[in-house]
């Protein structure tokens, strides 16, 4: 009698079938490398797909230059590590502009993030791209296909996806148009700590508690990363024992006040937690409930 | 939410959490998964169940369930009481609406297992998104409301889940409280749904009577049915077995899906193991070479981390069904993406013709006799599918599956039809094997998935009947006339000229001492074809078999020559595969539909305009114009006799 395979087997087995499916059926495929713990996991997942051989395709950062220090710090020694090809891409308009989260709003994820993703797939002509994102994690994306098609335009109609039968992917694309593949789509956040916690997996030591400036703004405790950060009258940055659930732009991105400073610790905190880990993040917050949905519509990862 | 019971179990033990961590991922880390979907009819209450299920697993926080009390006030359709539909249906037009469109997926944990539940559309119109949840379930909950007992729906769903293989069947007769938690209610929905299961071939299934909305034994017994006296709905799904499980039983079968090949030491086939197990020493047969060989190595990524650490992994002394992992051979033999490594003693079947059951999912009708992808594992090849044998009536009174005589499918239609595939496939019956005999067609011009499939068996006559070789070759028909056999295809709107320059072109090959046959299109219609109209099959159906007749002239020796409108790509290509490279000329005689109609030789162009004559090329009708044909003449610059010289020239030397 054959033992029942564990859920993470499970998991895992059926993000390396997808990883290598695209990458038999892509032109040029692309990992989408954000540095969080999702891409962590995604990378290990692309690594174990292609054992011994590197993974056959490159890992692309759409930077905004107001990630956290300790990421750009990560995001160097993966790369070495994995023996890819990173690709590192800033929209030039942004740049120009000095388009940042303090002065520019939504403007600042429409621009880098948005615009800047659009720019990069299209001045490589990747046809693929991998994205680390969950179905647990907001409502439109668990409604969403592992391999999810975009317009040239980069487009997404939710009302018009294709239907994804048994682990039978249909990569045929028509051109001008791209695809943007999910792995990791049937993780839970759980699922993504335990893998680390079991695989040994680096991640950035921001996930775990430690002293650090903070200010409390607009409801979110910021953390003051270097000086860029503008304080406003008043505000002093105090040094807190904080962690980040989720990271993203350092401005943009909520600490919570926690002394977790292992995995098991911050597995805890989560199983513990009262509220839902996206809320650390401003993005979700616009256009009402359809905030992610909208976002995707405009080409929005 | 006052009336609503706690949860007499909570599934994420936090006690455990809180006082030992490390005991409590030592569980979780140990959990199997089980994957169901939910389907019944509209307001069967789906999103309801799901929602209490997350609710009762305290998988909702505290932000989500800010913003759900918000939305239930604001759309909610449950007064003031939290409408757990809404944290379900994500798209803003399903929210708008009320109604589920596409399949959501959902994730809860008990003690025992990780849940993934799909939760699928209940409209007739959302029928492929349903099938789609339901190719990757262990287990489906059908919903019944209990004021309304069985539906049309209901069997419609019930039918599909059996379809598609679904053995674990749960009937939850939802919403009990608002039937007084009626035990002969329950009995007689029981009563009625059990004869329709029988009748459709579902043996086994386990009923139970809950209420989504008020939590009546989803977990734990419920007091206010102390009649019922089998499983909660939750203790039943931590109960059951998985499909993984059960595959790993099966003989051994695993389709490449990549080489591996770093450097000249290693060359290994990655792939998902479909059934059965791998170990070292193994003898293995790799389809559809039939090369054998033994297994050397089973590798995975040793999870060293980066720090140095062995946590596990690396290469395994054994793998099985639900795996990924890439596999070593002590010899060099042919293998690739596409082929299937199996046990060395029990290989499956290789053919390359089929029934199946086909599920169409297009808005586009099946076009019979038309080259589709079909993508089975990791194999793609291009199929025709014939006529449909049937489909099947899931709608009708008795619900029994009736056959239906059909000329194609339409949307969310099921029917049985047999298939061709232009080079063999490795399979197995669906019901033997999910991966090996579970299929898509992807249509070849708009590239969607248009339908599911499942293999039933090969038709006999892939197996029996053999190509007869023959002494004379073609090559010896055509030497024997100083030439190369060809197939001129000229393809072009109606009136654009197909007939004269072709005309023109054997008028001058027969100057020239050559052997040709002309067949034209009004011509075949009169003999061969005369059985066919002008509907899009029977259009791809003409031209498949003049394919076939041009063929076996080529075959002869012969320079062929075709005048078809032929519109559509895929038919063009089809005969072009048909013949050895090089030997196919396609011609485009490119004349813009303005000048053609003013042309208007035959008068076709004013009946089509009139709407007397329907299903016209280039005005009801689609033409598709050759990309890159070997030839194309303009009739609007050349003459009939200087395109027909252009042609000469084109294919000289004619040896």
């Amino acid at each position: 009698m054959a033992r029942t395979l564990t859920h993470l087997e499970r998991l895992e087995a059926e993000s390396i079938h997808i990883i290598r499916e695209v990458v038999a059926e892509a032109d040029k495929p692309v990992m989408l490398y954000s540095v969080g713990k999702d891409s962590a996991v995604m990378l290990h997942l692309a690594r174990k797909a292609f054992y011994p051989s590197p993974p056959p395709f490159p890992l692309l950062h759409v930077d905004t230059t107001w990630k956290f220090k300790a990421m750009y710090e990560l995001r160097a020694r993966m790369a070495e590590l994995s023996g890819m090809e990173l690709l590192v891409y800033k929209n030039p308009e942004a740049v120009e502009k000095g388009i940042n989260p303090f002065d520019h709003g939504a403007l600042h994820t429409d621009m880098w993030k948005t615009e800047g993703l659009k720019q990069a797939l299209d001045k490589y002509g990747f046809d693929v791209a991998f994205g680390g994102a969950r179905r647990d994690e907001e409502k439109s994306r668990a409604k969403e296909r592992i391999f999810s098609f975009r317009t040239a335009s980069h487009g997404w109609d939710p009302k018009n996806q294709r239907p994804e039968l048994w682990n039978i992917y249909n990569a045929k694309k028509s051109k001008g148009e791209s695809i943007r593949c999910f792995p990791i789509s049937n993780w839970t956040e759980l699922d993504v700590w335990q893998y680390i916690h079991l695989n040994d997996i680096p991640i950035v030591p921001l996930y775990f508690a430690g002293m650090r400036p903070t200010v409390e703004r607009d409801g979110m405790l910021l953390m003051v990363d270097d000086d860029r950060f503008p304080l406003r009258p008043g505000e002093v940055p105090v040094m807190r024992s904080v962690r980040f659930r989720t990271l993203g732009c350092y401005p943009l991105t909520g600490a919570v006040e926690s002394t977790a400073s292992t995995l098991p610790e911050v597995i805890q905190e989560t199983l513990l937690t009262t509220t839902s880990e996206r809320q650390g993040r401003a993005i979700d917050k616009d256009a009402g409930g359809a905030g992610m949905e909208k976002k995707k519509q405009e080409g929005y990862f | 939410m006052s009336d609503v019971k706690t949860p007499e179990a909570i599934y994420v033990t936090e006690a455990l959490i809180a006082e030992d961590i490390d005991a409590y991922l030592d569980q979780h880390q140990h959990k199997t998964m089980l994957r169901f979907i939910t389907c019944g009819s509209v307001d069967d209450g789906k999103s309801t169940l799901i929602g209490r299920l997350l609710y009762d697993s305290k998988m909702i926080f505290e932000d989500q369930l800010d913003a759900l009390a918000l939305d239930s006030k604001k759309v909610g359709t449950q007064g003031q009481e939290i409408d757990f539909a809404l944290l379900v249906d994500g798209l803003a037009a399903e929210r708008e609406q009320g109604i589920t469109i596409d399949v959501a997926y959902r994730f809860f944990n008990t003690e025992k297992r990780k849940f993934i539940v799909a939760d699928c559309p209940g409209h007739e119109q959302y029928t492929r998104n349903m099938v789609t949840g339901a190719s990757t379930a262990d287990l489906a909950v059908i919903l019944i409301d209990a004021r309304k007992g069985v539906l049309v729906q209901t069997r419609r769903h019930s039918y599909l889940c059996h379809l598609i293989g679904i053995t674990n069947m749960v009937l939850a007769v939802n919403k009990m409280d608002l039937v007084d938690y009626s035990e002969a209610r329950f009995n007689e929905i029981l009563a009625d749904y059990t004869a329709f299961a029988h009748s459709i071939g579902i043996t086994e299934f386990t009923a139970m009577p809950i209420s989504g909305f008020k939590g009546d034994n989803i977990i734990g017994a419920s007091d206010n049915t102390p009649w019922y006296k089998g499983p909660n709905l939750v203790e039943h799904l931590e109960a059951v077995e998985v499909n993984s499980a059960r595959d790993a039983g099966k003989a051994f079968r695993m389709p490449v899906q990549w080489v591996n090949r770093p450097n000249l030491d290693f060359r290994g086939f990655a792939g998902l193991i479909a059934s059965g197990s791998v170990k070292p020493g193994d003898a293995i047969r790799v389809l559809p070479s039939g090369k054998t060989s033994s297994v050397t190595r089973v590798v995975t990524m040793p999870s060293a981390g980066f720090a140095g650490e062995t946590a596990g992994d690396g290469d395994l002394d054994e793998a099985m069904a639900g795996q990924s992992v890439t596999v070593c051979f002590a010899d060099e033999i042919d293998c690739s993406r596409g082929s299937v490594i199996t046990a060395a003693d029990n290989p499956p079947e290789v053919a390359d013709q089929f029934e199946a059951t086909l599920v169409w999912m297009d808005d586009a009708p099946l076009n019979v006799g038309r080259a589709y992808w079909l993508k089975l594992g990791t194999q793609l090849v291009s199929a025709t599918v014939q006529a449909p044998k049937y489909a099947v009536n899931v709608n009708d009174a008795g619900g029994s599956g009736s056959h239906v005589a059909v000329k194609t499918l339409e949307l969310n239609a099921i029917g049985v039809a047999e298939l061709a595939t232009d080079k063999p496939i490795v399979f197995e019956a669906y019901a033997e094997n999910r991966t090996l005999g579970g299929f898509i067609l992807i249509d070849k011009m708009t590239n969607r998935t248009v339908a599911a499939g499942m293999l039933h068996f090969s038709l006999r006559r892939a197996q029996n009947v053999h190509w007869q070789a023959t002494d004379i070759t073609r090559g010896d028909h055509a030497d024997l006339k100083n030439q190369t056999a060809r197939v001129l295809w000229f393809t072009g709107l109606s009136g654009s000229g197909k007939s004269t320059i072709a005309n023109e072109v054997e008028k001058a090959l027969n100057l020239m001492n050559r052997h040709t046959f002309l067949l034209d299109g009004d011509n075949v219609r009169h003999g061969l074809n005369k059985d066919l109209g002008f509907t899009e099959a029977d259009r791809i159906e003409n031209i498949r078999r003049v394919g076939e007749v041009a063929k076996l002239m080529a075959d002869a020796g012969l320079i062929v020559l075709t005048a078809f409108i032929s519109p559509f790509k895929a038919d063009r290509d089809l005969v072009r595969g048909m013949l050895p490279e090089g030997e196919f000329i396609e011609v485009f005689v490119d004349t813009p539909l303005a000048v053609a109609e003013a042309r208007d030789v035959k008068g076709l162009y004013k009946k089509a305009r009139a709407g007397t004559l329907k299903n016209f090329t280039g005005i009801d009708s689609p033409y598709e114009p050759p990309a890159s044909p070997e030839i194309r003449v303009n009739t609007v610059e050349m003459s009939a006799q200087e395109a027909a010289a252009h042609i000469i020239r084109q294919l000289m030397p004619l040896k």
